[in-house]
Formats: C-alpha cells, sequence, structure tokens
C-alpha cells in the first residue's frame, strides 16, 4: 500500500514538473530537432508497448483470449470515428461476453 | 463578449465534457486494478494527464512495481513539456497564475489552446477547455472509482480488454504518420519479447526505448 502511494506521488510530482518546465524554460533549450523528434517518438512507443503487454500478456507468458476479440471489436469503432468512452465500454462488454 | 468568444467557450466546454466523462473508466479500472479510491482520485487530481494515469494503473494491474508504473507514466508525460513551450508565449504566466496554469497543460487544453487565430481567443480556449475538463474527469473518476470498488473480479466485466481499448484510443490519432505506426509497432514487438522473461512494466519501458530509438534513425521525412 505505501508502495501504491510513493508511486502514485511519483507519478504526480513528474507530470506536473514536467507541466511547469515546459512554461518556464527558455525555448531555445528544448530546440534541439533530436529532442523534439524523441519527445514527438515516445508517445506511440510507449502506447504500442502497453497496448502489446495489456492486449496479450498473461503472467510473465503470452496468451490469446477474449481481449484480442474485444480489441479487434475497439478498433473497428474508432475506425467507425466513434468516441472514447462507448468505444471503451463495447470492447469490455464483448470480452464480458465471450467469458460468460 | 464577442461573438467568437462565445463560440471558442462552447467548444472549450464540449472538449471537456467529452473528454471528462471519460474519467469514469479510468476510475473504475483504477480500483480494479488494486489503487484504493483515494489513490486512484489522487492520480487524476494531481497527475491528471490521462494517458499517464491509465499507464500506471495498466503496470499495476500487470503486477508491476509502482516505482515502474511512475516511471512510465512520468515518460508518457514528457509531451506536455513541448506543449509548455508552446503554450509559454501565448500564456505569458507569472508567479500563481504560471503554477496553477502548469497542471491545465494537458492535450486538450493545448489543441484548443493553438488552434485560435487570435491571441486571446487562445488564452479562452487554454483555461475554458482546461478547467472544464479538469472538473468533469475528476468529478468522473470518483464516480468511476466508487464504482469499480463494488466490482469483484475486474474480468468478469471485461475491465481487462477496457485498459487495452483505452491505450488503443490513445494510440489511435499518433498511428496517422508513418513513424508513430513504426513506434508503436516497434514498442509492441520488443515488449511482447520480453513478457516472459523481465519483471513486469520493464517490457514497456525497454520496448519504448528500444522503438524511440529506431524512429530517430528512421530517415526523417517532412510530414511523416
Amino acid at each position: 500500500m505505501t508502495g501504491l502511494w510513493a508511486g502514485v506521488l511519483l507519478t504526480a510530482a513528474g507530470c506536473y514538473a514536467l507541466k511547469l518546465a515546459g512554461l518556464s524554460v527558455p525555448e531555445r533549450w528544448l530546440e534541439h530537432p533530436l529532442t523534439r523528434r524523441a519527445t514527438l517518438l515516445i508517445p506511440a512507443a510507449l502506447l504500442g508497448a502497453l497496448l502489446a503487454v495489456q492486449t496479450l500478456g498473461a503472467d510473465h507468458s503470452l496468451a490469446v483470449d477474449a481481449r484480442v476479440a474485444a480489441l479487434g471489436v475497439a478498433a473497428v469503432l474508432l475506425w467507425l470515428r466513434v468516441p472514447f468512452l462507448p468505444m471503451v465500454v463495447v470492447a469490455a462488454a464483448t470480452a464480458a461476453l465471450l467469458r460468460l | 463578449m464577442s461573438r467568437r468568444t462565445r463560440s471558442v467557450r462552447a467548444d472549450s466546454l464540449g472538449v471537456g465534457l467529452a473528454t471528462g466523462t471519460y474519467g469514469i473508466s479510468f476510475g473504475a479500472l483504477g480500483t480494479t486494478s488494486g489503487l484504493d479510491v483515494a489513490q486512484t482520485c489522487a492520480l487524476s487530481l494531481l497527475a491528471f494527464t490521462g494517458a499517464s494515469q491509465f499507464a500506471f494503473v495498466g503496470v499495476v494491474a500487470a503486477g508491476g512495481a509502482p516505482l515502474t508504473g511512475a516511471l512510465t507514466a512520468v515518460l508518457l508525460g514528457s509531451r506536455n513539456l513541448f506543449y509548455g513551450v508552446s503554450l509559454a508565449a501565448l500564456l505569458r504566466l507569472r508567479g500563481l497564475a504560471r503554477l496553477a496554469g502548469a497542471h491545465l497543460v494537458i492535450d486538450e487544453s493545448t489543441a484548443m489552446a493553438v488552434a485560435q487565430e487570435d491571441e486571446r481567443d487562445g488564452r479562452t480556449g487554454f483555461w475554458w477547455t482546461g478547467l472544464s475538463v479538469f472538473l468533469l474527469w475528476n468529478l468522473a473518476t470518483l464516480v468511476g472509482a466508487v464504482v469499480g470498488s463494488a466490482i469483484g473480479d475486474p474480468r468478469t466485466y471485461g475491465l481487462d480488454a477496457a485498459v487495452a481499448a483505452a491505450f488503443l484510443g490513445l494510440l489511435w490519432p499518433r498511428l496517422s504518420t508513418t513513424a508513430g505506426r513504426l513506434c508503436a509497432l516497434v514498442g509492441a514487438s520488443v515488449a511482447l519479447v520480453l513478457v516472459s522473461w523481465t519483471p513486469a512494466g520493464v517490457p514497456i519501458i525497454a520496448g519504448g526505448a528500444v522503438a524511440v530509438l529506431v524512429g530517430l534513425l528512421w530517415p526523417v521525412r517532412e510530414g511523416s
């Protein structure tokens, strides 16, 4: 429990520090093209990894189950431009129904 | 008040409503992933940046160390640094106003601010979007967290699949460029290879790092 609080507060402190630094540092400090490109790439890179592990990971191994079908449904809904919340709800319902 | 200012305010409230309500899904996923209601709400109140919050919860739910979760979340939050840089000249905040404004630097408020042609409209868009998302996101988180803590096994309701769908939703707009698709694919592949023989959470950070390196080595093309 203490570890969780430490993680929560560290996340909060780190995220806020980044936001405040952005408003505070002179623009030229972050002008280097490599820094800028790396930061633009980080979200796609991390979200790709998070998505893969969340969909296929199961206790230090990989498993194909209802999550894969749910993700397929989510992809179709996103492609149809369905908003975030209904998309997530339908994906969850898909997995839940498949597990009945 | 001009008609344009009114329309910026209305657009901002619309974004706030749309984005804020999906705080329900974050709240429910938080408490079904092993966080209590207070911890889940603290993330929304204090970290207040959706993708990072989902990442923290995702890593912890998979059995990763909270510190690994925090590292993933902060790395994911690094884009807010650059949002701040592009907003600084527009907002021109000092002292307490800067401390408060910084907390509202997120995807939506930045997008709404930089989309305006007029500087004053830009500032209106930033504050109205930031504040309405903040208010609704936190209310929705609380509702979701309370509902989530009443649920037994999250898998019964497909909430593990909901986290995956949330990640896909956050990733989706970034798949429109070649570099984005490449990074997502490399990050996913490396992470999957590492899953079976590294502690939980490590595959995500390692996969992300390798993907960024590959992305940087990829030849730059304008607009890709």
